[in-house]
């Protein structure tokens, strides 16, 4: 240990640096790996070497119908869980910030349950539940199973956000004379939206890559998630990449002006 | 309206109400069936019959399956290690060092969840291949012995794990080291604390809880993962995780599956309290708080 006393800030700052930058890179590669293959006409099936450089596949992105439908279909399924389960998780995180209830403890722990089970148990155990009820599986079994991992999310997120609130914004126009619901769409609901926000962005994103508990609960149908894993054997098509590569785009812009939109508020102020 | 305004204590139990029911459904009940489909017998052609003398569906899956449970757990605990390898140093840099490219650097930590988990995971096969673009150039300058392997090895499976789940291990010791005051570190140094010293006495003791947080969420996945072991790893070195995916989804055996999710739920149970208990964690969180 004698050694690392006398490091001298400057060297093992050096160090830091070029490790830290390291990591990002190997954080990184994937993504650009995935979005470089985009770009790639690949000789046969299978998508994992690079041939040659194209923009085909970005025209072509809709040829295969299974592939669209499935594109579709998780859209869809993230659209309908997102508004959902930041409905309900942002009123359980108001209720649990705001109020003082004998369960408050409990409920805290009951809602951080979810994030502390692995997936597969998640979606195994949702599948011996329709099994047994005799639920058909597909898009409704789907849904019920999304809403129910992204609730606890959106609670944790609207959790940090709220706790950070301060009251006395309502108290004050509670004694100008506005009536509790005026308060609220007036006063609490333009403070919380940012977190709303972030929480539905969430929300969204893990809907649309979700596969573990997708595939116990799918059934028949199937989600982009889905079709990228029933292709892994026959060869990824290369639409597929370029199908991420705009997510990955679409959802990264997205965050990126909602950011500048709160800095320019936060200046403005 | 009114009956909320004469009885104020309704209001949280009216605004918990619908999540609650949600989770109560779709997530209580499902882990209450669970449990008892492990006690079940009889497949799914001739119907099931439930009886806790089907106990033995518990010892059977676990004579079976040992070696499965055994590997997860491993390859599970050095994932978790090779995170806070990774993570720590990182988190440190984005903490102290990063200055105002800090958010930018923090949005770099989570860009890889907007990308398919399945295709990042694809991509490291691209990345880990024979011949690929990283390791045929390593291995025509001699850096790489021609004939290794990655893929399909047990390295490729833990690095594919600790891949897809560092950013859990990132973000928790980040905020920890991020709150820590840096007045502490001042009079440390005034003290005549070498860096070192300081580093071992306080930073790492007031990053415990975010170290403790971030080794939990990236176990607990790591050890119910299965689409590592599948794309990256030899088929007959398979995880837990593969076994009741497969005795759900293709076997159909859903006592055998029941009983093999319900002891890795108790498993990770058991795990968490245990180095709860080790870490201390509890008295750590409010003195660092």
């Amino acid at each position: 240990m004698s050694i690392l006393r006398k490091i001298p800030g400057a060297i093992g700052s050096r160090f830091l640096t070029i490790y830290a930058g390291l990591a990002l890179i190997y954080l990184l590669m994937p993504i650009f790996t995935v979005a470089l293959f985009s770009f790639n006409d690949p000789v046969g099936r299978s998508n994992y070497a690079w041939a040659s450089f194209t923009f085909d596949n970005w025209f072509t992105l809709f040829r295969d119908p299974t592939l669209v439908d499935a594109v579709g279909l998780s859209l869809r399924i993230a659209l309908i869980s997102t508004v959902i389960a930041t409905a309900i998780g942002t009123l359980m995180a108001m209720a649990i910030v705001r109020y003082d209830f004998r369960f408050r403890k409990a409920m805290d722990l009951f809602v951080f349950l979810p994030l502390a089970t692995p997936e597969i148990v998640l979606g195994a155990s949702l599948l011996t539940l329709f099994v047994t009820l005799r639920i058909p599986l597909g898009e409704i079994t789907l849904i019920l199973a999304h809403v129910m991992f992204n609730v606890s999310y959106v609670v944790v997120t609207m959790k940090a956000r709220l706790s950070g609130f301060d009251m006395r914004l309502e108290e004050a126009a509670a004694d100008l004379g506005a009536t509790p619901w005026q308060t609220f769409w007036r006063v609490t609901f333009p403070i919380i939206l940012p977190g709303i926000a972030a929480s539905a962005v969430l929300a969204f994103g893990l809907s649309l890559d979700d596969f573990v508990i997708t595939r116990f609960n799918a059934g028949q149908v199937q989600t982009f998630p889905v079709y990228i894993y029933l292709k892994v054997q026959k060869g990824i098509p290369p639409q597929v990449n370029a199908f991420a590569t705009l997510f990955f785009v679409v959802t990264v812009s997205l965050v990126a002006i909602g950011a500048l939109m709160q800095r320019r508020r936060a200046n403005l102020k | 309206m009114g009956m909320l305004r004469r009885h104020p204590a309704l209001v949280p139990l009216m605004l918990l109400a619908p999540g609650l029911l949600w989770l109560v459904s779709f997530y209580l009940a499902p882990n209450i069936q669970m449990l008892a489909s492990s006690f079940w017998s009889g497949t799914l052609e001739t119907g099931f019959s439930f009886s806790l003398n089907n106990w033995t569906n518990y010892t059977d899956a676990l004579s079976k399956y040992q070696e499965q449970y055994v590997r997860s757990i491993q390859y599970g605990f050095a994932a978790t290690v090779l995170c806070f390898i990774i993570a720590f140093p990182l988190a440190y840099f984005i903490a102290f060092k990063a200055g105002r490219a800090r958010n930018v650097l923090l949005f770099l930590v989570v860009a890889p969840f907007f990308t398919s988990y399945l295709l990042r995971t694809i991509g490291w096969r691209t990345i880990l291949g024979d011949d690929s673009i990283i390791l045929g150039p390593l291995k025509a300058i001699g850096l790489v012995d021609p004939s290794a392997r990655f893929l399909d090895t047990p390295f490729a499976v833990i690095a594919g794990i600790a891949y897809n789940f560092v950013p859990f291990m990132i973000l928790p010791i980040y905020v920890s080291l991020e709150k820590i005051d840096r007045r502490l570190l001042e009079a440390a140094q005034d003290l005549y604390a070498s860096s070192w010293g300081a580093f071992r006495r306080i930073t790492i003791p007031l990053a415990l809880p975010g170290i403790f947080a971030g080794s939990l969420l990236t176990f607990i996945p790591a050890i119910g993962d299965f689409i590592n072991a599948e794309l990256l790893g030899n088929p007959g070195a398979t995880m837990i995780g593969n076994v009741i995916q497969r005795q759900f989804l293709v076997v159909r055996d859903y006592p055998t599956a029941a009983a093999l999710s319900f002891m890795l739920m108790v498993l990770i149970l058991a795990g968490v309290t245990l180095y709860g208990r080790i870490l201390g964690t509890d008295e750590l969180t409010s003195k660092a708080i």
